[in-house]
């Protein structure tokens, strides 16, 4: 038993409360070097490399270790500047708490920083004494980087090789191009001289806390605006439900907050109170001088007053938590030559812009880079910041993918080596004990039907006669729970992930390939594991039995849709899968009948496919997506398996299962599209799904066949999102879209964490596993099914950002087309037109800049637009140019502009022979043919 | 169980232990001369005394009395000082009367109590000093002190506590650790012949895991028994040198 003698008492002074502790000092504790023999195995986990990877420094030629120090560590370590070898691995920094000959207690008087500054010194110390053990060839040494000029010299003082960040930095002769992502820290003592001071000072914490217990300031998180930088509003979250927006203005009442951020507002006294601005203003100087111009541009924020318009205002007073992440974006080259200082313009228009240091200025100009915020000193018009990648060429395909994956916080990166080691070992196969609890239905027929090119296969169908003569119909779900254990690094990172984003081009994977692609994949002619749900049916679908059990699959075809509906079709085949796809379809057909009776709506929205260039993997053209009676019949089925898992899983754990819920739409949702039926003299009830069901079935036109489908799209429109849910904190349960009681995810585990844990509860609920505390725990479920929400969100965002840029392309290549289009919506401005062709959603403005503004007259009953003498309603037909603008380079769009009807001094001409694509601006008015 | 990290990435506890290590352990018995046996243990930072007396007449009403076997009274208290914040009633609560209780069950499987028909052995149990696993210090106290009294035992009686803290077993609970709201379970073993004498636990745990979190109590609960039978052994040597033999 390794156990020190010695121990000591901590004291610590809450209130009267006198706490003893002992806390033994372990002497048993390895360095962690691999090449040390005298605390040989005593450590576990990651190593220190033998050899580390040098990086040629002028200042140290002897391989060594770094030893950083807390705050070095803290601002430095998410640019890759260090390699792995090159670290005195984080448990060195541990050390000295732990270790017997490092442990160093606090000295009277000292306070607690300099302790741990003086703990890691002796770590450092201790290192170079304890390496000198090693053999004379792999002679190592320690360096201790440190930016506290006291601490450093207290190193050397001590003998401890110590330089601050930036000398060590410098001093590496391979990389010169890593000072520029160095935080600048330094900066802010030096600074302080020049200029004035901009901000008032923020409050510190433990202040803002007292001021919100006492109600003098309110906790919210900082919304900045997108379309005015000087605006912005603080939402409060307090507790009575009354959650209030405040309002800010002006540079110096937002007081260096920036987006997202957790911030305490104090509200100004009701005089100053203003109206939000509908100016649009847009952050230009280059100079940081020109802070009275600001004044005076603030001073136009506040003209329009209307007494009733005026909102809470207030200013921000302390910030309590940074919600900073490094941005993308583009650098805006400084006028002044050879200067380093440039500012940095984010691609989201809710960051302010952020001055950097470079001196590769001129390589990163049109690029798309990734800038961190350091800090925004109180003299300073801008945060500072440090330049940390380089992503790539503006317009590039790969850059700009990057690019929509970090804005959309989509984690994108390799899996880590920690995650992969939680991997079965390669070649897999199934051995005894995965087949406990697990049945074997490798005879059944089992086929998977998917899209063309799929490889993460997550379900497969079979379909059989009883001797009974009823039908036994399987689903079978690959069994990925099997795989990704609770609790492991593997679970963790696909937690965190959340789903696999579909991106045009590209698949960012919840889980890696190895499983999303081959073990859980259920591939054709192989073995595979699988969790299955098998109903015994009546001929007219009626579900007499359901049951779940884990099972071992081998799919007999994986068909694409096509093949499938082929196989159905054609008489001439009558194989086992043929005849099994033919019941299911059958069923199929029965089993949406009764879901569309029960009131489930068939809604529609535009989807469009891209068909690649295989070489370039440019898009060549667009297409909408075909819809064949297959898709139905596969959907179909995983319905049935969701909703038959989702009753067994809430039977057994009423108060933890994870569930899908999509609420009711609130009527005024709804008035969009009644209004807009009505202007085509055709009724939509709303009251329930059944009556919008049959009322969308019924609304046709036989002169304008698009009308239902244009109906379906804005139905759709007025939905609500569907969300995870746990069920014991909340308890509607109902599904308005698929018209179930009770719903959840089941049927794609690979590509959705929620099946993940579904499935756990699920074979926990039929004892085919067991079971885990957070599984039981209703809020760490509801904390995982926020998280859920939130990445299927950003999913979705990436995704359709991932489309509008690949139709920029096509459109790019494509030049200018002009195509009929119907009006979605009016707007006081504008009208939302959809291009069937393309899918291609769009708004047409009728105002511009620099331009006469035309006489519009908008009506709110029957939406339409008047515009001089042309009346737009809802579902009219036009006719629209399309292009892309690319004026401002970060923000490519795609410009639409009327063509039909012809409306003088608004419309442009058709023919675009003459058009310009990158002056989109220059239009020429219509003349009359 | 907010913030604090009960079980590093590196595996070491708050208290710098690895998962199956005990407190450090230091005990003396025979403290008192006029009770038949006294012990005094030290389980890190809880201190537990123990005196028996017996086996003597039953005292009060006769009616208590065992035809066949001995009547095991054991009373449990802590001192007001014991904790961080003063007691207001040093015994006599609930708390108290299960521990009591608990004790009794314990040590009337270990106790050879056949061999004293219609007599009583009465166990004090006081803490001193609690931080954390006071029913194991209480045992194994009492445990010495009944070896003190020379009372014939199966065997020693060694307890210890133990917890779960994701997925790793803890032996022998500080207070710090058992105040974060895990499964906390007690053991008292009989060492020897493995045989459970009391077996407590009031908090939910998944059946699966508690096969682990039992062979780390009974595992520490051996290594008591190591230390316990060192100290007894010393005891034995110390006094036999006093009687001059």
């Amino acid at each position: 038993m390794l156990k020190s003698k010695t121990f000591l008492k901590k004291t610590r002074a809450g209130g009267v409360m006198k706490i003893v502790r002992e806390h033994y000092l372990r002497d048993d504790i390895g360095c962690g070097a691999s090449g040390c023999a005298v605390c040989d195995g005593a450590h576990e986990g990651p190593v220190l490399e033998l050899q580390p990877l040098d990086r040629a420094s002028s200042l140290c030629p002897q391989p060594h270790y770094l030893l950083p120090d807390t705050n070095v560590l803290l601002h430095q370590v998410h640019f890759n500047v260090w390699r792995p070898g090159t670290w005195a691995s984080v448990a060195s920094c541990l050390r000295p708490s732990g270790s017997l000959e490092t442990y160093v207690e606090q000295l009277q008087g000292e306070n607690s920083n300099d302790r741990n500054d003086r703990a890691i010194r002796v770590a450092a110390k201790w290192y170079n004494e304890h390496l000198k053990n090693m053999s004379a060839e792999n002679r190592l040494q320690v360096i201790f980087i440190t930016n506290d000029r006291k601490n450093k010299e207290k190193a050397i003082e001590e003998g401890i090789p110590a330089f601050t960040c930036e000398e060590y930095i410098k001093s590496l002769t391979a990389n010169p191009e890593l000072i520029d992502r160095l935080a600048c820290l330094s900066e802010e003592g030096n600074e302080i001289e020049s200029g004035k001071t901009i901000f008032s000072e923020h409050l510190p914490l433990s202040k803002l806390q007292q001021g919100i217990k006492s109600g003098t300031y309110l906790q919210g998180t900082f919304r900045a605006s997108r379309e005015n930088y000087l605006e912005a509003t603080v939402w409060v979250h307090s507790d009575d439900e009354d959650n209030k927006e405040i309002l800010l203005q002006g540079l110096k009442n937002l007081n260096r907050a920036i987006h997202e951020d957790i911030v305490a507002v104090e509200l100004l006294p009701k005089h100053q109170w203003v109206a939000p601005s509908s100016v649009v203003l847009q952050d230009e100087g280059q100079n940081e001088d020109d802070i009275e111009k600001e004044e005076e541009r603030e001073c136009i924020l506040k003209t329009a007053v209307n007494e009733k318009m005026l909102k809470p205002t207030g200013r921000v007073v302390g910030i309590i938590k940074r919600n900073w992440r490094p941005y993308c974006g583009m650098l805006s080259k400084s006028d002044i030559k050879e200067s380093r200082r440039h500012l940095f313009t984010p691609a989201d228009k809710r960051i302010p812009r952020i001055r950097i240091e470079t001196r590769q200025a001129s390589t990163l100009e049109g690029r798309r880079i990734i800038v961190a915020v350091d800090g925004w000193p109180r003299n300073s018009r801008y945060p500072n910041g440090h330049f940390v990648k380089n992503l790539g060429e503006v317009g590039d395909k790969e850059t700009e993918t990057e690019v929509l994956l970090l804005e959309h916080d989509v984690p994108h990166q390799a899996f880590s080596q920690a995650v992969l080691s939680f991997l079965p070992k390669m070649p897999w196969s199934i051995t005894e004990k995965d087949m406990k609890n697990r049945e074997d239905l490798r005879h059944l027929c089992v086929c998977s039907v998917d899209p063309p090119g799929c490889t993460d296969i997550d379900d497969a169908l079979h379909c059989r006669e009883l001797e009974n003569g009823n039908l036994e119909v399987g689903v079978h779900i690959a069994d990925v729970s099997h795989f990704i254990r609770p609790g492991n690094a593997l679970d963790q990172e696909s937690a965190r992930r959340g789903t696999t984003v579909y991106l045009c081009e590209k698949r960012i994977d919840m889980v890696p390939e190895l499983l999303s692609s081959n073990l859980c994949s259920l591939r054709s002619n192989v073995d595979r594991l699988a969790f299955s749900c098998i109903w015994e049916m009546t001929h007219n679908a009626e579900i007499l039995k359901t049951r779940f059990t884990k099972s071992v699959i081998n799919s007999k075809a994986s068909l694409t849709y096509a093949e499938a509906q082929m196989r159905i079709d054609s008489a001439a085949m009558n194989d086992n899968i043929t005849t099994s796809l033919r019941g299911l379809n059958k069923l199929a057909k029965i089993l949406k009948k009764g879901r569309i009776e029960k009131g489930a709506l068939t809604l529609s929205s535009p989807e469009v496919r891209f068909h690649m260039d295989s070489e370039t993997h440019d898009p060549i053209d667009l297409q909408t997506k075909e819809l064949r009676e297959t898709n139905s019949m596969v959907e179909e089925f995983m319905l049935l398996a969701n909703i038959s898992v989702a009753k067994k899983i809430h039977e057994e754990f009423s108060e933890h299962a994870l569930l899908r819920k999509h609420p009711a739409p609130p009527p005024s949702n709804y008035e969009i599209l009644v209004k807009a039926a009505k202007s085509k003299n055709l009724e939509i009830k709303t009251d329930t799904a059944k009556a919008l069901a049959d009322s969308l079935d019924q609304a046709d036109s036989p002169i304008f066949p698009y009308l239902n489908t244009l109906l379906r799209i804005l139905a759709t429109r007025c939905m609500m999102q569907a969300v995870y849910f746990c069920s014991g904190m909340d308890n509607d349960f109902h599904h308005y879209g698929l018209a179930s009681p009770i719903y959840t995810h089941f049927t794609s585990p690979i590509r959705r964490y929620a099946d993940i844990i579904v499935h756990r509860l699920l074979a926990v609920a039929i004892g085919a596993d067991c079971t885990y505390p957070e599984l039981t725990d209703k809020h760490k479920l509801a904390d995982l099914c926020k998280n859920l929400n939130f990445r299927h969100k950003m999913a979705q965002y990436a995704q359709r950002a991932s489309v509008a840029f690949h139709t920029q392309l096509f459109f790019k290549s494509k030049g200018i087309v002009s195509e009929e289009a119907y009006i979605l919506f009016v707007r006081k401005n504008a009208i939302v037109v959809l291009i069937p062709k393309y899918g291609l959603e769009g708004t047409v403005f009728f105002e511009e800049k620099d331009k006469p503004n035309p006489r519009l007259i908008y009506d709110d009953e029957i939406p339409s637009l008047k515009i001089e003498d042309t009346v737009f309603h809802v579902f009219d037909k036009v006719k629209v140019k399309i292009m892309l603008d690319s004026s401002n380079l970060q923000h490519q769009k795609i410009r639409m502009s009327l063509v039909e009807p012809q409306i003088p001094g608004i419309s442009v001409s058709a023919d675009t022979s003459n058009m310009d694509i990158n002056e989109p601006e220059r239009k020429k008015k219509k003349l009359q043919k | 169980m907010a913030g604090l990290e009960l079980l590093s990435d590196q595996g070491y506890r708050v208290d710098g232990r690895r998962a199956g290590e005990l407190r450090k352990i230091q005990a003396r018995m025979g403290v008192f001369a006029q009770a038949d046996g006294s012990a005094y243990i030290e389980q890190g930072n809880t201190k537990a005394l123990a005196v028996v007396y017996g086996p003597h007449e039953i005292r009060g009403s006769r009616a208590r009395a065992l035809p066949d076997r001995a009547l095991v009274n054991c009373q449990y208290s802590s001192a007001t000082f014991s904790t961080g914040e003063r007691k207001r009633r040093p015994h006599g609560d609930r708390k108290s009367c299960e521990m009591g209780l608990q004790l009794r069950q314990t040590f009337e499987a270990a106790i050879l109590t056949q061999l004293h028909p219609r007599s009583q052995i009465d166990i004090y149990v006081q803490v001193l000093q609690a931080d954390g696993g006071t029913y194991a210090a209480c045992v194994n106290a009492a445990t010495l002190a009944v070896l003190d009294a020379g009372i014939p035992m199966r065997d020693f009686v060694c307890a210890c506590s133990a917890g779960f803290v994701d997925g790793t077993a803890l032996a022998d609970l500080s207070h710090v650790e058992e105040a974060a709201g895990g499964p906390q379970l007690a053991l008292a073993l009989l060492p020897a012949s493995g045989q459970i004498a009391l077996l407590e636990m009031d908090a939910r745990l998944h059946e699966d895991h508690l096969e682990q979190v039992l062979e780390a109590a009974a595992r520490a609960s051996r290594d008591v028994h190591t230390v316990l039978d060192r100290v007894v052994r010393q005891h034995v040597q110390e006094a036999s040198v006093l009687l001059g033999d």
